[in-house]
């Protein structure tokens, strides 16, 4: 009996940890979303750029390599020397201010005013010019991330816990190490949001963009602001699936897996993202593990979708989204 | 009309009033064909208390709003302590100096009314975002510092037992109060106030009166006002500029305003032929 509730143990551990992995991604989307009431599209297409640039820079590629021996029949691809790879995440963390400010000046200055649908409609151009102008830029074959991260299953703690309990947990040390990262990532957004000026004048541009004015804060310069933050979120989160699974196309996917997260957690909703995230995760581990034998397995493909459906009928606003209210 | 020379003049109470702080001159202010601002001059005082009245569509918000910044008129010239104020937006303009509040209030509801009038600090905090981050050095000291002004602001508009509360929560003479605490935050030279007493009952209406004057009084804070209610507007101000469908047809004391043949018939109501 308790091997059992050893396992079940086990595979709720697991599910947090892939749960966090969820939350980081879905956390993107919250803070665009927030500040400017934009669904961003582009948030999972974001992280698979950041993580194919950060691939990119630390092997020392050419970038555009393709492009340049096609027009001038040369057949440059590595320049040879390789980066460190705190150097190489420094430097994509400006690849993508870079991008945030770029997204600012060609792209929302001038949609100023108009309704989310179109900026939505903006976010999905973005997403597809984003994809192919990181296929040009790296090349389109899968690509494996190795920033010094471990990996595999942690032998520390399947010997720790076999001595106290009689029964060794596999957990996989690179979601651990993401679990912490995450950890500290949403505490340091939290404080710099809650405590200074730039994060005040973030959550009061959420807030009420005339107010916003009023008070002396520049629109503009707050959204380059959270499309950069953003930018920071997916750079991580492309860092930690990528690690995981290799840095490919399937990784913008993801994003698809932040959409229950979010209506879950609610859009507007830090805390949200993350309690979210976790539930998805543990909810579709422990489900595959209990209902799975009994339907033929594979429940993890849709057991998200299924328990976002049932929030959007009962609960549409999601656990922590703001209340909906129409006064009439 | 009262003669307010390049020297300033002395209220009747005994105030000193200075010279020109902000001038409108011959502002025309256009929304495709409607002219809601019509060739406007006016100025404002350092240290006075200035309305601005008139009927419903006046353009007295309008007014209001190219001061701020938040409309650009078609014609004219602004000038803010004897410089011509190039085209601006908001929030440069905030960062001029010139706070304001709304008449259908404009507060940050999920934030506490601490965090709302620390936002009317944002100008005077400029600790690199680096700093920011990190919570260290200028940073914290600015945080600290600021927090200290605002806990004073909060002290004077008697909001003490309501600094945590969350904006949404609060009734709706409070908002007002909130937001005024904001604007007063940033310490400005030009505090503008649109309608601060719309809504308000008559006790709430006194508060505010009193709050208005004291902030006038204590912090030397120019003020321009916008107000439906004339009983009040003419026991609060020192110069009033009245407007009726985008003209200026007053300007001066509020008892030559008051004995002003044109002002009265747009008050009352007039014939016109």
């Amino acid at each position: 009996m308790p091997e059992q509730l050893f396992f079940a143990l086990e595979v709720m551990l697991n599910g947090l940890m892939a749960g966090v992995l969820y939350a980081l991604v879905a956390l993107g989307f919250v803070l665009i979303f927030k500040a400017s009431g934009i669904f961003n599209y582009a948030q999972g297409v974001m992280a698979l750029f950041a993580a194919l640039t950060l691939v990119g820079i630390m092997e020392g590629q050419v970038p555009f390599a393709h492009l340049i021996n096609a027009i001038f029949g040369t057949e440059v691809h590595h320049f040879g020397w390789t980066v460190p790879s705190v150097l190489a995440i420094a430097m994509t963390l400006g690849v993508m201010v870079l991008l945030a400010i770029l997204v600012e000046r060609l792209i929302l200055k001038h949609l100023v005013n108009q309704p989310d649908i179109i900026l939505f409609m903006a976010t999905i151009g973005l997403a597809y010019f984003l994809e192919g102008f990181g296929d040009i830029m790296w090349g389109s074959d899968i690509k494996t991330l190795n920033v010094g991260l471990p990996q595999g299953i942690s032998e520390t703690v399947d010997e720790v816990t076999y001595d106290w309990f009689g029964y060794g947990f596999f957990l996989d040390k690179l979601d651990m190490v993401a679990t912490v990262i995450a950890a500290l990532l949403v505490i340091g957004l939290t404080l710099f949001s809650q405590y200074t000026k730039q994060g005040r004048a973030l959550r009061a541009v959420a807030d009420d963009h005339q107010a916003a004015l009023s008070v002396g804060i520049s629109l503009r310069f707050i959204w380059v602001l959270v499309w950069s933050i953003a930018g920071f979120v997916a750079l991580i989160a492309g860092m930690m699936w990528g690690a995981k699974s290799g840095v490919q196309f399937s990784l913008s996917l993801i994003a698809l897996k932040a959409l229950p997260v979010l209506m879950l957690g609610g859009f507007t909703s830090i805390p949200g993202a993350i309690v979210g995230g976790l539930i998805i995760g543990v909810g579709e581990k422990l489900f595959e593990f209990t209902i799975g034998p009994m339907v033929g397995g594979a429940t993890e493909n849709w057991f998200a979708y299924v328990l976002a459906l049932m929030f959007l009928v009962f609960r549409p606003q999601g656990l922590f989204g703001e209340k909906i209210i129409e006064r009439v | 009309m009262l003669d307010a020379g390049a020297e300033g003049y002395t209220t009747e109470d005994g105030r000193k009033i200075g010279g020109v702080l902000m001038e409108m001159k011959n502002i025309t202010l256009r929304f495709g064909g409607v002219e809601a601002i019509k060739d406007i001059s006016f100025d404002i005082r350092e240290g006075e208390i200035r309305a601005i009245i008139g009927p419903n569509g006046a353009g007295k918000s309008s007014m209001l709003n190219v001061i701020s910044g938040f409309y650009v008129p078609q014609q004219g010239e602004v000038w803010f302590r004897g410089e011509k104020r190039p085209q601006m937006k908001p929030y440069q303009v905030a960062a001029q100096g010139i706070a304001r509040t709304f008449q259908n209030i404009a507060l940050f509801e999920g934030m506490s009314v601490l965090d709302n009038i620390m936002t009317g600090r944002l100008t005077h905090m400029d600790a690199g975002i680096a700093a920011q981050a990190l919570w260290w050095g200028k940073a914290q000291r600015e945080e600290v510092a600021n927090r200290a002004k605002v806990e004073r602001v909060i002290d004077f508009l008697e909001i003490q037992h309501i600094r945590k509360t969350p904006v949404a929560r609060l009734p709706y003479g409070l908002k007002k109060r909130v937001e005024l605490a904001r604007a007063l935050a940033a310490e400005p030279m030009l505090l503008l106030l649109d309608e601060p007493m719309a809504g308000m009952n008559v006790e709430e209406k006194e508060d505010m009166s009193r709050f208005i004057l004291d902030v006038n009084d204590e912090f030397g804070t120019t003020i321009a006002l916008i107000e439906h209610d004339m009983g009040v507007v003419m026991d609060l101000s020192d110069r009033v500029v009245v407007m009726d469908y985008g003209k200026k047809i007053g300007d001066g004391t509020p008892d030559e305003v008051r004995s002003n043949q044109d002002v009265i018939d747009a008050y009352l109501g007039v014939a016109h032929d």
